[in-house]
């Protein structure tokens, strides 16, 4: 079941708050640039807000966040939910011993590695990225996820665009965004 | 200056954030000791600890941004934005950021890099506060700070998690 929040006040300010910016980065994609939205306190915490109430009380002991701009979302909702946060990052950044799964992108490919011992079997795990396009990155995050034992309870984005059909791709998984692409 | 130095010692949450730190011998090249905030940030204890203390210190001295550098400052840098009040502004890697930017070059501890800002982020007067999780040589605080200056801001000050005491800081960070 996927979710997302079209009626609460707060949206509107947090739509409005994104940029769109066209043929970035090459040219036929319009990309949906969430730092206008960091440079206004109050949206930011909405977003933010938003997120917390949804995940407070659902035993989550695992924020899952993909680098870079899943940093900037995935530590904060951690924090106020009392939840490990666990980072999900290029090649070789992390230090020791790690999983690694490839993955498409909507422009590309890549990898992406979690270290072995972040995530204990059982944890209940939530995966936090900006947005989501057609779903490849976090189907990878949620392969690393569940390579460790964990259960993956939800991925959760700021934007979604829906055309690129991601939330097909997530396995069966509930997707909730709080905004759909401009 | 180091926040033991600055008053904070005896402090108990700092040793548990010290101790939560994991040090990985020769990464990401040897001879290296990489100092790794991965444990820290899922040690929720640690990890609200650290934000605590930064804002604790910061939320009384009119910072109106938080400039966090690509990307173990993104870890640390909106959660205190978000507790102050202040707008963040992420400093990135060549080619992340859409639009207009400004870009700075640096030296790494090991390597070279830019650094980029967004034209428009950040105003004339504005109080910035710039976060990484380590000092090392301060090439990337010096690059940071050079980025907010050239706009007009105000850098009031730069915080990390971790400095290194030995590797010689030839760059004045604290204003």
């Amino acid at each position: 079941m996927s979710a997302c929040k079209e009626d609460d006040p707060r949206i509107d300010g947090i739509q409005s708050r994104i940029r769109v910016v066209p043929n970035f980065p090459k040219p036929g994609i319009m990309f949906q640039d969430i730092t206008t939205l960091l440079l206004d306190p109050k949206a930011f915490k909405d977003t933010i807000d938003l997120f917390v109430e949804r995940y407070k009380s659902k035993n989550i002991t695992i924020v899952a966040g993909i680098e870079a701009r899943g940093f900037i979302f995935g530590p904060p909702i951690a924090l106020a939910i009392g939840a490990k946060f666990v980072p999900l990052r290029k090649p070789k950044k992390l230090p020791g011993k790690v999983f690694r799964e490839e993955y498409d992108l909507e422009y590309g490919s890549d990898c992406l590695e979690m270290h072995v011992g972040a995530v204990e079997s059982g944890e209940c795990a939530l995966v936090v990225d900006d947005l989501i396009a057609t779903g490849g990155t976090l189907c990878a995050a949620m392969n690393l996820l569940e390579r460790a034992g964990a259960e993956v309870v939800e991925c959760a984005c700021v934007i979604e665009i829906p055309d690129l059909k991601g939330r097909d791709r997530l396995k069966g998984k509930p997707l909730f965004v709080l905004v759909e692409s401009q | 200056m180091f926040a033991a130095e600055n008053g904070l010692k005896g402090d108990p949450r700092l040793k548990g954030i010290s101790d939560s730190i994991t040090v990985v011998p020769h990464f990401p090249k040897p001879g290296i000791m990489f100092q790794d905030i991965t444990t820290l940030l899922s040690n929720p204890k640690a990890f609200k600890d650290t934000i605590d203390i930064f804002v604790d210190r910061y939320r009384d001295m009119d910072i109106s941004v938080v400039a966090g550098i690509e990307a173990r400052g993104f870890m640390f840098a909106p959660t205190i934005a978000l507790a102050i009040g202040a707008k963040f502004i992420p400093l990135r890697k060549p080619g992340k950021l859409p639009g207009e930017v400004i870009s700075e070059a640096y030296e790494l501890e090991y390597g070279k890099d830019r650094l980029e800002m967004h034209v428009g982020a950040v105003q004339r007067g504005d109080r910035a506060l710039v976060i990484d999780d380590l000092v090392a040589t301060g090439g990337t605080l010096s690059a940071a700070t050079r980025l907010l200056e050239r706009v007009g801001a105000e850098v009031v000050e730069c915080a990390c998690v971790i400095g290194l005491p030995e590797v010689k800081v030839i760059q004045i960070l604290l204003l």
